[in-house]
């Protein structure tokens, strides 16, 4: 009982079922694992999906990596699903091979080993590290920390011992330092090099950042902030031996982790002439310049933005789930999202700006000794961003009540505290002081 | 088998507080005071307490009290500070002559302290200088009955005030002031619904509750009312002819002048700001009822014209002949538990001793054969000395060298408190007799003598109503402290009049006394207080004396209910007096500069300085801070709102306090509460806006008539700093801000600031107030900023800066102070200052049983819709009372609540 092609109104819903008779997806990481999963449930799905990956295991869960590396969890706790699960979904898994290019006129991908023609194209080809520019990177010895393969190299690395140097103090790289460190069991040194001021500057204000450099160092990892790196320094056989920072400092170095930021991969598109500027841009329906091409996760631009963090990324899997499936509803949109972490163990939950402009008002609460803080921008008695460190319970309510743009000027005083609070301080009458 | 317990002993005692004289039982186990309750055999309380009465136990303890003597600021041996004593006071009464000597006694002492004290001074240091601190509160009732009844007798008893028709309180906030004579009255008008209740005074006070009229009037005003009642009952023809002409003198004279200054009814509303019509009412009922009790107490006594005020009063009762029998009096309510006791031995500078003055035909020679000894001679003053206020003058002027100060604090007590200090500073010898180790007065002493106080004392006290009860010792000094008479006795050993003073225990000083009542007492020139039959019964009969009033003589040897049944008076003539009273206006008078008319007074939960009461942290709850409560249009004016703090300003003091907004205030008037000290706050010393002012007759000084200004403090920060005991530095910095208010509480206090210096980095601000760093903060912009100490897992202590209105209940903190650790969620909890979330209870209502008022209106809306209700569901008011008014007004108030909230869906439907 397919639904027939005459009758219909809207002629793009069906030239989209057109289409997608078959699916190809390049890349195979968790956008790709999560709009599969979204796409095998629907009975419009797509006939026929084929998922070229360049890993020669299927998704895993890559957030988990870091643990890994830490020795805290397993290989298995990372799978997502089996190969056969694919199979017996309809999907034709192609691991390890490479998409070599895209030709959008003819629709057609070329990899390694086939030339594979698709209705519909989606590029999930996720993102590499940012390698920096500096003299020495080619080194022996300098590594990435992005897949399973680089968290292998990394455990062999922390087993050997000496002294690892990770490049870069946000997220990824705080992760990568705890876990080197973590399996190091002491036998490796592990430095950790922040560009910025303070640690994770993207999403901590300053006095979180120090709490969080006071609770690492106290763990056993050296933290130099405002380090902007010079250059590798070779052992003279090809091999890094150190790291030479702006301000004249070296540092002995057996291993060099670089984990500062992330480069899209859209090469592919570039290539095939698809419109990119940072990264691959998108519509609101994932499309990129291309009609038959989509785009998503962190290979994707949409208007100003790239991604990183996973909660846009699961929407922009339910618009185009639902977009491959012919039934393209509202759009995408960007909209404010709140970044809950956590770092080694470390509880942090923040939205909105960062930094305080000059027209915020600013609440603190901050018990250095009990490794907790919390900070609030406000605005006109509404709130627009806050850095929650230790204890993040409130952040859902903060993040509910910055969504909804709710006056709370009349609680400031109890707002640090938190909704039970406001709730009772508002509803309270006048106290009598005296 | 275990260790049968024995029940805890318990005695009968008095509380040491009002002038009800309530008997109290104290339950006393291991070494203290367990618990208090009500002695239910006990005639002026049959078993009731108030919250002050019903805390006892809670004030006494080691702590803060004053263990050792001091001598010139340093600790002393006894013997050291009494060999100087004697030493320096004989010396200086030798170069300065023997009236330089003088002493300034309280209604806090004992009858038989008393008696020695006055004995030493008058008898045998022959100074007429010695005075107390009933002249604040009671000369003028004195004076008043003195000229009417020719004696210092209150006619009545608390039986009358149940059996009037009518009962007039004039000047007195009885439910506050006197809680359990209050609620006697208060059951008493529920059980005879044909009782009425008027209520005379400018505040609308919780004592209104029970009145079915009240008389708002102006200030100062009593006497122009109480003569044109004279002249109301006068021309209606209410006036008892046969008694007048029987048992009294002075009609004619009292009713010209009181018909001069009270020609009609339109005059006296006018003159006293009230409406006619409800004036003509009282002077109706006033007139038409027999059974007519007025009670009056400071209203009326703490003015430049009390005496006529009183004499005003009781020339009504007098022209009604409504005394001498049950239900009807002139009823003077006493402020301290043992005034009358004091007045008994003398303790007056105007007397002499057991109710003879220096002008009783014959006295001087009576006492001086009485109290002479084989060997010794008394040398008695020929004249009065000065009176409280007086005194301090001639201290100022030079003319008094040695002050003996017992039981009192005059230091923060006595109006006009620059002059007062100066003069102390000036004073070559200071002497304190005190049993609290920090209070106002012991900057000024050069010798410090720890005194025996409540529950350690052993002696009696009289009543209001003339009853002479035992106050029983329960527990040894603490310390070194020893008992007053003991003190007296040996000082006056060692001056050389041992022979006088061998006493051994206070029954021989009682036995004395009341010998030295009956002695020559009889014939022309009778004196009325005579209680000779309690004299010659061994200390037996004296540690086993039951409450009696009276006289107590071979006639009545069962004591006396009531004084002048027959309606013979102790005047020469044996008829009463009627005063013609020509009323006058306050002496301080208001002016463009000093336009509010100031009026002073006690509060519920607190008891004079608050050296005792303070130190149970329940009764901080009812007002926690000093403060002024202001007419709203007058706050207004000011730029003043609730809770904002204000500063009154007199010609020479100041006054700085937290401003209650109150409807109950006349308009241009304005209330503050006598108790604070600088032990408690910064400058909240009622006596520094008022002047000396003292009436002529009986020098009391005119403490309800203050003029002040009132202008808003404006402070750039507020704040409140809770701190654990013991972890406070030495020297509080922050004392010496624009204002400081220092709240006792159980293990910790509580501390309100605040500055008009903005104080920019808090943290630094802090670690140089306590030399402490700051753990944990919460800065919440706009003038907030939390913050607290915790070191090593304990709660060190709290700040808040901010408006105190944002402060959480303080009882969730009280607590964290009194542990030794904090949880991880206490700790997360801590600056916000409660449990999560959980409504805190709100300031307490009921102090006994703790109900906050945020639990009240919650019951409420709950549904209970009356007091009982209220009393069923939370225990509030079951206990002592005090509350119910609120408790009332509370309820009436979520009802007006109700109403107005339900109005607009109304015109919305």
């Amino acid at each position: 009982m397919r639904p027939s092609s005459q009758q219909s109104t809207q002629s793009t819903r069906e030239s989209t079922r057109e289409r997608t008779r078959h699916l190809v997806i390049v890349g195979n990481g968790m956008a790709c694992h999560r709009l599969i999963e979204a796409l095998v449930t629907s009975p419009a799905r797509p006939a026929h999906i084929t998922v070229i990956g360049e890993e020669p295991v299927p998704a895993y869960n890559r957030i988990l990596l870091s643990p890994l590396l830490a020795g805290d969890t397993d290989c298995a706790a990372l799978t997502l699903r089996e190969a056969h699960w694919y199979a017996e979904h309809g999907i034709t898994l192609r691991l390890g091979e490479r998409v070599l290019a895209i030709d959008p006129g003819k629709k057609h991908v070329v990899t390694e080993r086939a030339r594979l023609d698709f209705d519909a194209l989606v590029l999930a080809t996720g993102s590499t590290p940012a390698w920096p520019t500096v003299p020495g990177i080619e080194l022996q010895g300098v590594h990435g920390f992005r897949d399973l393969e680089d968290a292998k190299t990394l455990t062999e690395i922390a087993r050997r011992g000496g002294q690892a140097v990770v490049i870069g103090g946000g997220l990824l790289g705080l992760e990568a330092a705890q876990g080197l460190y973590q399996r190091g069991r002491g036998a490796l040194s592990v430095s950790v090099l922040q560009r910025g001021e303070h640690l994770m500057n993207r999403q901590l204000d300053a006095h979180a950042g120090a709490l969080l450099k006071k609770t690492l160092e106290a763990r056993g990892l050296n933290v130099h902030t405002g380090a902007r790196l010079a250059g590798l320094i070779d052992d003279g056989q090809g091999a890094v031996a150190g790291v030479a920072l702006e301000d004249g400092r070296v540092l002995e170095a057996s291993h060099v982790v670089v984990a500062a930021g992330i480069t899209p991969n859209d090469l592919l598109a570039r290539r095939a002439g698809l419109a990119c500027d940072r990264a691959v841009r998108v519509d609101h329906h994932l499309r990129t310049s291309h009609p038959a091409i989509y785009a998503l996760g962190e290979c994707c631009q949409f208007e100003e933005h790239t991604f990183g963090l996973v909660e846009p990324i699961w929407r922009q899997v339910e618009v185009l789930a639902r977009v491959l499936c012919g039934e393209p509803g509202a759009g995408y949109v960007e909209a404010p999202s709140a970044t809950r972490l956590k770092v080694s163990g470390i509880e942090l939950y923040a939205f909105g700006p960062v930094e305080a402009a000059i027209d915020h008002e600013v609440l603190r609460y901050s018990d250095p000794e009990s490794g907790e803080y919390r900070r609030l921008l406000l605005k006109d008695g509404r709130i627009e961003g806050a850095v929650l460190y230790g204890d993040t319970a409130q952040g859902p309510w903060y993040f509910h009540q910055a969504q909804q743009g709710a006056d709370l000027s009349a609680a400031r005083s109890a707002l640090l505290f938190g909704q039970a609070d406001v709730e009772a301080f508002l509803n309270s009458p006048t106290q009598e002081a005296a | 088998m275990h260790e049968a317990s024995c029940p805890a002993p318990s005695t009968n005692t008095t509380c040491p507080y009002c002038g009800v004289g309530c008997g109290v039982t104290a339950t006393v186990r291991d070494g203290r005071v367990e618990a208090v309750e009500g002695d239910p055999t006990h005639p002026a309380n049959f078993g009731r307490l108030c919250v002050k009465g019903s805390a006892l136990h809670e004030t006494l303890g080691e702590q803060g009290r004053l263990l050792t003597p001091r001598l010139d600021g340093k600790l002393a041996s006894w013997e050291a500070a009494l060999a100087a004593l004697t030493e320096r006071l004989t010396a200086l009464q030798a170069t300065h002559g023997r009236e330089t000597v003088a002493a300034y006694l309280s209604g806090q002492l004992l009858t038989e302290d008393y008696y020695v004290a006055n004995k030493l001074f008058k008898g045998f240091l022959g100074t007429p200088h010695l005075d107390t601190n009933s002249r604040l509160c009671m000369a003028s009732a004195v004076a008043g009955y003195k000229r009417a009844f020719g004696a210092d007798a209150v006619p009545g008893n608390y039986e009358d005030l149940e059996e009037a028709e009518l009962v007039v309180l004039a000047g007195s906030n009885l439910a506050w002031n006197h809680p359990v004579l209050y609620q006697r009255l208060k059951l008493a008008k529920e059980r005879n619904p044909l009782m009425r209740v008027v209520v005379i005074d400018p505040r609308v006070t919780d004592t209104c509750e029970i009145a079915d009229l009240y008389l708002g009037i102006q200030p100062g005003s009593d006497a122009t009312l109480f003569n044109g009642l004279l002249a109301f009952m006068a021309e209606r023809g209410h006036v008892d002819t046969r008694y007048l002409k029987r048992h009294t003198e002075g009609f004619l004279d009292a009713l010209e002048a009181a018909r001069k200054s009270a020609p009609s009814v339109a005059a006296v509303a006018a003159a006293c700001d009230i409406d006619a019509e409800r004036l003509e009412t009282f002077y109706y009922w006033f007139a038409r009822h027999l059974h007519v009790v007025t009670l009056y107490s400071q209203g009326v006594n703490q003015s430049t014209s009390g005496t006529d005020k009183c004499n005003a009063i009781i020339n009504c009762h007098l022209v009604g002949g409504k005394l001498g029998l049950p239900g009807a009096g002139p009823f003077s309510i006493t402020g301290q538990p043992n005034a009358m006791g004091g007045r008994e031995v003398g303790g007056l500078a105007n007397q002499l001793a057991a109710h003879m003055d220096y002008h009783t035909p014959g006295a001087i020679d009576r006492v001086t054969r009485f109290w002479a000894t084989g060997s010794l001679a008394p040398c008695l003053p020929e004249a009065p000395g000065h009176k409280a206020i007086e005194l301090f003058e001639a201290i100022e002027r030079g003319e008094i060298t040695v002050l003996w100060v017992m039981a009192t604090n005059p230091a923060v007590s006595l109006p006009d408190a620059a002059r007062v200090r100066r003069a102390l500073a000036k004073c070559p010898l200071v002497i304190v007799s005190e049993c609290v180790a920090n209070t106002d007065m012991l900057a000024y002493a050069d010798i410090v003598l720890p005194a025996s106080g409540w529950s350690e004392k052993d002696g009696t006290v009289t009543n209001s109503e003339r009853r002479i009860s035992r106050q029983r010792g329960l527990l040894p000094p603490p310390g070194e402290a020893r008992h007053d008479w003991q003190i007296i006795c040996e000082v006056a050993t060692r001056l050389g009049f041992g022979e006088a003073f061998g006493y051994n225990h206070p029954w021989e000083i009682f036995d004395e006394h009341a010998r030295l009542s009956g002695f020559e007492n009889a014939g022309v020139g009778k004196r009325l207080f005579d209680i000779s039959a309690l004299a010659g019964r061994g200390r037996a009969a004296y540690d086993a004396l039951a409450p009696v009033q009276w006289p107590v003589t071979r006639a009545a040897a069962r004591g006396t209910a009531r004084l002048f049944e027959e309606g013979e008076f102790a005047t020469p003539s044996g008829r009463a007096r009627l005063v013609a009273v020509t009323p006058r206006e306050p002496e301080q008078s208001l002016s463009a500069r000093y336009p509010l008319r100031l009026n002073t007074g006690r509060i519920r939960d607190q008891w004079h300085t608050m050296t005792r009461t303070a130190r149970a942290p329940r009764l901080m709850n009812h007002r926690a801070e000093p403060f002024v409560e202001l007419h709203p249009a007058d706050a207004d004016k000011a730029g003043l709102v609730d809770q904002d703090l204000a500063r009154l300003t007199a010609p020479d003091g100041e006054y700085r306090a937290r401003v209650r907004l109150s409807n109950a205030q006349r308009r241009g008037e304005a209330f503050i509460p006598m108790h604070w000290s600088d032990q408690f706050t910064g400058a909240g010393r009622s006596g520094a806006l008022l002047s000396g002012r003292t009436d002529p007759v009986s020098g009391q000084p005119e403490t309800k008539h203050g003029a002040v200004s009132v202008s808003a403090l404006a402070p750039a920060w507020q704040a409140t700093l809770m701190i654990r005991d013991g972890a406070e530095p030495e020297g509080a910095a922050w004392q010496a801000l624009d204002y400081w208010a220092r709240i006792p509480m159980a293990g910790c206090t509580r501390w309100q600031l605040a500055s008009t210096r903005p104080v920019d980095d808090w943290p630094a601000e802090i670690e140089a107030w306590l030399g402490a760093s700051v753990t944990l903060f919460s800065d919440a912009a706009a003038g907030r900023f939390r913050a607290a100490g915790v070191y090593n897992g304990r709660l060190s202590w709290w700040l808040m800066v901010g408006p105190p209105q944002e402060l959480p209940g303080t009882g969730w903190l009280q607590s964290r102070f009194n542990e030794d650790a904090l949880s991880a969620n206490q700790r997360r909890r801590v600056l916000a200052g409660c449990d999560s979330g959980a409504r805190d209870a709100g300031p307490v209502v009921c102090s006994c049983h703790q109900v906050g008022r945020q639990t009240i209106i919650e019951a409420i809306h709950a549904g209970d819709q009356s007091v009982e209700a209220l009393g069923a569901r939370l225990a509030c008011g079951t206990q002592c009372g005090s509350c119910l008014p609120e408790l009332k007004s509370l309820l009436e108030e979520e009802r007006g609540r109700a109403r107005s909230e339900q109005a607009p869906a109304t015109q919305l439907a």
